[in-house]
């Protein structure tokens, strides 16, 4: 079923979940870039608890889920990065 | 003129008429009621149980039934421990209730509990021969409840408080053969076991070895009349061609919440039947039946009562209950008091008022809090279930890093018809789309992962893992 999660990138999952989920929730998604603050997103926490459950579930990372204190990401970029760190 | 001494099951029967043509069908054994009130399932050893305080731990539900109708008026005690009443849990049972008796059937059971110095064999085959039936006693009716701790609550009820709801009741008749997917050493269960013997009827006894569809099959052999179970368990029967081969009058949903969808498609299924959901608790005794085919019940049925039946109120949302048909109190002392002061039942069971009706949403515990939100699994399940495309559902939460958790669905599908369109994720995104035309964001699910079954537990109630 996830065969995509195979080839495409972990920015690419990232990217996909915020446009789906904000979707899905009615929410005008601000244009993505790194530097996008992610509460200027457009995204409100419950939005942001669902694309970490369902980046979970495509990439079996939960980089929130570890006791190593991560920062909580401020930007897209951040959150990207710890995504592409957890999947390392 | 009011009897001479107390009524007990077997006084009841020995003076009911037509006996010779009831019976309680076993899966494996039958017996006729009228050879039961010449003779004993107990070998003719009723005096040696007499004021004796006594585990029932049968395996078989037709000689539990056949020990329940001996003992009530002889025994001090019964205590009805369910099948699957884990056997190291049987010494904390037989001290909490002083238990010093205990009647069993098949082989003598392997594990003794302390105390229990006297053991009577149970069978199904009546031997001839008059006991001396004289009631000296009200006997305690012990029930078991799962609780929340591991170990099982008893609760103390009476045959009086038991058959309150049955005097007068609904969904009495002659002649009615009844049947129930429940054991009758559950409350559900033992509610039917009482309105067929005291309502003049007969009765179908499940059993665990028998799958749904051979009991169905059987109880219609029988000509099964009165029916009822779980909508758990309904949601299973309506599975099967089974479900054909029954004609009931009377269709009745317990244990669990009723909603809309199954309630439907009993009316479907059973056009001829009347299809009634009734509320009752071990603790709390039944508190009303609803007959108009709708979910949830009246407000009128809330407030004072002029005709001593049910007292209901709503206090912090959940359903409370003052009448002759609760329980009067928990064995164990350590266990929180079964009465308020107020002499009401808190039923756990929370409710929310909608126009001129109140809903179930949940049980109290069982609340999942999404950022802050409450969310009642069971309030999402009933959403999931009106999609024609589900058969049953179960929500639970998920832990969440950002909210502190969220709710997820397993969803079982109806069979889905060879060639039928629509892969998973069209599936599960039109049961997405469902959930967010009737429920506020954060009780959607944040996934819904199809699966091939949900569990049943021995009460007929859906398995909640995180509940």
């Amino acid at each position: 079923m996830r065969v995509e999660a195979e080839t495409k990138s972990v920015r690419d999952s990232v990217v996909a979940q915020f446009e789906t989920v904000a979707r899905e929730q009615k929410r005008a998604l601000a244009p993505l870039s790194d530097e996008l603050v992610l509460l200027d997103s457009g995204l409100d926490s419950l939005c942001l608890a669902i694309i970490v459950a369902r980046l979970e579930d495509e990439l079996g990372v939960d980089p929130f889920d570890s006791d190593n204190d991560a920062e909580f990401p401020v930007t897209v970029g951040d959150f990207i990065r710890l995504y592409e760190d957890a999947a390392r | 003129m009011p009897p001479a001494e107390p009524a007990s099951l077997w006084t009841a029967l020995s003076h009911a008429a037509n006996l010779a043509g009831r019976a309680l069908w076993g899966a494996e054994a039958s017996v006729s009621l009228g050879d039961l009130v010449d003779g004993s399932s107990l070998g003719g050893q009723l005096e040696r149980l007499r004021d004796r305080s006594i585990l029932i731990t049968t395996r078989d539900q037709l000689t539990a039934a056949l020990a329940l109708i001996e003992l009530d008026g002889i025994a001090g005690r019964i205590i009805l421990c369910p099948p699957d009443l884990p056997v190291e849990q049987l010494p904390y049972v037989a001290a909490t209730a002083a238990a010093d008796a205990q009647v069993f059937d098949g082989a003598a059971p392997a594990v003794a509990a302390p105390g229990v110095a006297t053991r009577v064999a149970c069978t199904a085959t009546i031997a001839p021969g008059a006991s001396d039936r004289a009631v000296r006693r009200q006997t305690d009716w012990i029930l078991l409840t799962s609780g929340t701790t591991g170990r099982p609550k008893l609760v103390a009820h009476t045959l009086s408080s038991l058959a309150a709801p049955i005097t007068g009741g609904a969904g009495i008749s002659t002649a009615a053969v009844w049947a129930t997917f429940y054991d009758i050493r559950r409350y559900g269960g033992l509610q039917i076991f009482l309105r067929a013997l005291l309502g003049g009827g007969s009765m179908v006894l499940s059993s665990p070895k028998e799958s749904t569809a051979d009991f169905l099959a059987r109880a219609g052999t029988h000509g099964v009349t009165h029916i009822s179970g779980t909508p758990s368990h309904w949601r299973r029967a309506l599975m099967s061609a089974a479900a054909h081969s029954i004609a009931p009058q009377y269709v009745r949903l317990s244990g669990e919440i009723a909603d809309q969808a199954i309630l439907d498609r009993l009316r479907a299924r059973y056009p001829h039947a009347q299809v009634a959901h009734a509320f009752a608790s071990t603790e709390a005794g039944v508190a009303f039946d609803v007959r108009d085919g709708g979910a949830g019940f009246p407000a009128s049925l809330i407030g004072p009562r002029a005709d001593g039946g049910p007292e209901m109120k709503v206090e912090d949302g959940s359903l409370r209950i003052r009448s002759g048909r609760t329980a009067s109190r928990y064995l164990d002392a350590r266990d929180e008091a079964l009465l308020g002061a107020d002499g009401f039942v808190d039923t756990g069971d929370m409710v929310e008022r909608r126009g001129e009706r109140y809903y179930f949403v949940g049980r109290r515990g069982g609340v999942v809090n999404v950022g802050g939100l409450k969310v009642h699994p069971e309030e999402v399940e009933a959403v999931l279930n009106s999609h024609p495309r589900v058969r049953m559902s179960r929500v639970r939460t998920r832990k969440s890093p950002i909210t502190g958790a969220l709710v997820v669905a397993d969803v079982e599908l109806e069979t889905v018809a060879e060639g039928a369109t629509g892969g998973v994720t069209e599936i599960e995104e039109e049961l997405l789309r469902h959930c967010r035309q009737a429920l506020p964001r954060h009780k959607i699910p944040a996934a819904i992962n199809l699966v091939a079954g949900l569990g049943v537990n021995g009460a007929g109630k859906l398995v909640r893992r995180d509940a």
